[in-house]
């Protein structure tokens, strides 16, 4: 028995040390190659370089727009987000904790949009962004990723909603809460492991998309980070060192915020299970 | 401090009426205990008192005003959930200082009122705390606390001590009434313990299937229960039903011929050749030889089944003619022994008769 449950322990090791592997290698190659010149690259393509040198960050802040982007890609992904959460909450928390006519249909509605791949309605979308003059705009990819992240959004949120005891919002009503007041103080703090769950779910595929910029986004000054950093690449040389320079500066960020909720989250999940 | 009153007030679910023809006048600075089974109404009608439910039909009022219409916050009540419903995510000194925080009371104030709350509860090591870092009686008292920082007119406790274990709930209940008795608060308490309502109502509402049975104080409805339901609900053993046929002013069937106390036998003679229940508690029931009520056309014969010895008493139950059962308290030294043929002596005086269809107390007719 002991034997057994050591076996199948040590298979699950096996079996995440692997998956790790798999998914830090390519990583941490672009993290060294970042400290290589192009040269470099393809002579050595696996070892460690030669020189530690910054020349190839400094040439991507310095020489290449890349401060703009990461400005336009922090404000589209937060804003993105922003719209995500206030309207996830707004609408989950109504079809959660308010009856009325059509309360069933509405939530399914949004679970339909779960199944929807926004990327199937390109042109229409792209019509309609057109008619409302919101193409080559960072607004009209906030309502994109906004539509795109609701869905989930309301399904996560929804579910945590419905599971905190109405009594504590019955006290909160007796104590003179608001409506407002009751979600705010009362509810958005107890699902709070659910807001970041939905922050963590939207946070890295709206950093790193490329599809949505590429087709609503023409301006230079508006470009995001994942079309920016495409200049690097041309049509026949591209300067691979500055591109992995570039990609590794991108990853960072999303990374430390990733490490920072991860851990808020499961502060939170214990949090739960004790209460 | 106010009276609150409920003049034909009704609930409906849909199709399903919940509480109906509700009239009740609670006044000032009472305990008013709800009690009945699960399902009866009595959690329903304090929530409409709340303002939790709707009306469905009627007026309820608090002091002079009318508050059919008026948000919860707005009736100056304070309510204790059976579940605490505390806050998680704030400590006890947050907890009980959220609605006033809400009503903007100056700093100094609340802070004045929390400490003296927490001071007679007697939590106020405890405002640090977060609620899981509580024991359930300690959580019970901060929602106490809650309530009464508030200095509502009204109290409205919803089943409060039910999830607590038994002995804890013996000293809340003696902290809940002296606590009553200090504010003087008008209290509306739900439970579906009669013991509680017993022991803390100064006046009780019996319901069953959203209708109110009797309102009375606790030892009238013990002695003078107006129908079937009241009287097998109150008390614990409950009190015994046997069915018999009202002759002359006896009860009888084949295993006794009982006659009651002048009162009941002359309402009895117009029931004549009727099925009665005859209802008798197990504290008015003794063993003949072994007790101080007196044999007189009043023994019920019957077969012991079980014996609890308890000290100072002994239940039995026993076997009346083989499908009906009576339970008794008889002399912890009075020698039963299981299989035993006795004679039950049942006290006149606190017979009850209940009509078979309508089920209610002949003796009150």
């Amino acid at each position: 028995m002991n034997l057994r449950r050591l076996g199948s322990r040590s298979l699950i090791h096996i079996i995440l040390i692997v998956n790790t592997v798999l998914v830090l290698y390519p990583m941490f190659m672009m993290g060294l190659s970042a400290f290589k010149s192009t040269r470099e690259i393809f002579s050595n393509p696996f070892g460690l370089p030669n020189t530690w040198s910054l020349e190839n960050f400094a040439k991507v802040w310095a020489q290449t727009n890349f401060p703009l982007y990461f400005r336009n890609s922090v404000l589209v992904t937060g804003g993105s987000i922003s719209i995500i959460l206030v309207l996830g909450v707004m609408a989950a928390y109504g079809l959660a904790r308010y009856k009325f006519r059509g309360n069933e249909f509405l939530y399914l509605f949004f679970l339909s949009g779960l199944m929807l791949p926004l990327r199937l309605a390109v042109i229409p979308l792209f019509v309609q962004l057109r008619d409302m003059g919101l193409t080559n705009s960072h607004l009209g990819l906030m309502f994109i990723y906004g539509a795109q992240g609701l869905p989930a959004a309301v399904f996560i949120l929804t579910g945590f909603l419905k599971a905190l005891p109405a009594e504590i919002e019955d006290a909160a009503r007796i104590d003179g809460a608001s409506e407002f007041r009751i979600l705010w103080s009362i509810m958005l703090p107890l699902i709070r492991p659910a807001l970041v769950i939905v922050a963590i779910y939207n946070l890295v595929p709206i950093w790193n998309d490329f599809f949505f910029p590429l087709v609503f986004i023409q301006s230079e000054n508006l470009k995001t980070l994942p079309l920016g950093l495409t200049v690097f690449m041309g049509q026949y040389s591209t300067d691979w060192a500055v591109l992995f320079a570039g990609l590794t500066l991108a990853a960072v960020p999303v990374i430390i915020i990733y490490v920072i909720m991860s851990k808020q989250f499961i502060a939170g999940l214990t949090a739960g299970a004790v209460k | 401090m106010a009276e609150v009153v409920l003049d034909k007030v009704y609930k409906r679910f849909g199709s399903v009426t919940a509480v109906q023809d509700f009239n009740l006048e609670i006044k000032d600075e009472e305990f008013m205990v709800f009690v009945g089974p699960s399902g009866c109404g009595k959690t329903t009608t304090l929530r409409m008192i709340a303002g939790l439910e709707e009306i469905s039909d009627g007026t309820l009022r608090i002091g002079e005003r009318v508050v059919n219409d008026v948000p919860p916050k707005d009736r100056d009540i304070a309510m204790v959930f059976q579940n605490y419903a505390l806050y998680p995510h704030m400590n006890v000194y947050q907890n009980m200082s959220f609605g006033l925080r809400l009503r903007k009371t100056p700093k100094a104030e609340v802070d004045q009122r929390v400490k003296e709350a927490a001071q007679i509860l007697q939590i106020e090591h405890l405002l640090e705390r977060r609620p899981r870092e509580l024991s359930g009686g300690q959580r019970q008292r901060v929602a106490l606390g809650r309530a009464i920082v508030r200095e509502p007119k009204v109290f409205l406790m919803d089943e409060p001590l039910s999830n607590l274990d038994a002995k804890l709930r013996v000293e809340m209940r003696a902290s809940i009434s002296k606590l009553h008795r200090r504010l003087g608060v008008t209290t509306v308490y739900v439970t579906h313990d009669q013991v509680e309502a017993m022991t803390m109502g100064s006046r009780i509402v019996v319901m069953k299937d959203g209708l109110i049975q009797q309102v009375d104080s606790p030892i009238n409805l013990y002695d003078k229960p107006v129908n079937k339901f009241v009287a097998g609900f109150m008390g614990s053993p409950a009190m015994n039903f046997l069915t018999g046929t009202a002759q002359d002013g006896y009860i009888k069937s084949t295993h006794f011929d009982v006659k009651p106390d002048a009162e009941l036998t002359q309402k009895l003679t117009k029931h004549n050749g009727k099925k009665v229940f005859m209802g008798i508690r197990p504290e008015n029931l003794g063993l003949k030889g072994h007790t101080e009520i007196v044999e007189a056309d009043n023994a019920i014969k019957a077969t012991i089944e079980v014996v609890e010895p308890l000290g100072a008493e002994t239940i039995i139950i026993a076997s009346v003619g083989g499908d009906e059962n009576v339970v008794a308290k008889v002399d912890a030294h009075a020698p039963v022994r299981v299989g035993d043929q006795v004679e039950l002596l049942a006290d006149p005086a606190r017979i009850q008769a209940f009509g078979m269809e309508d089920e209610r107390n002949i003796r009150f007719e």
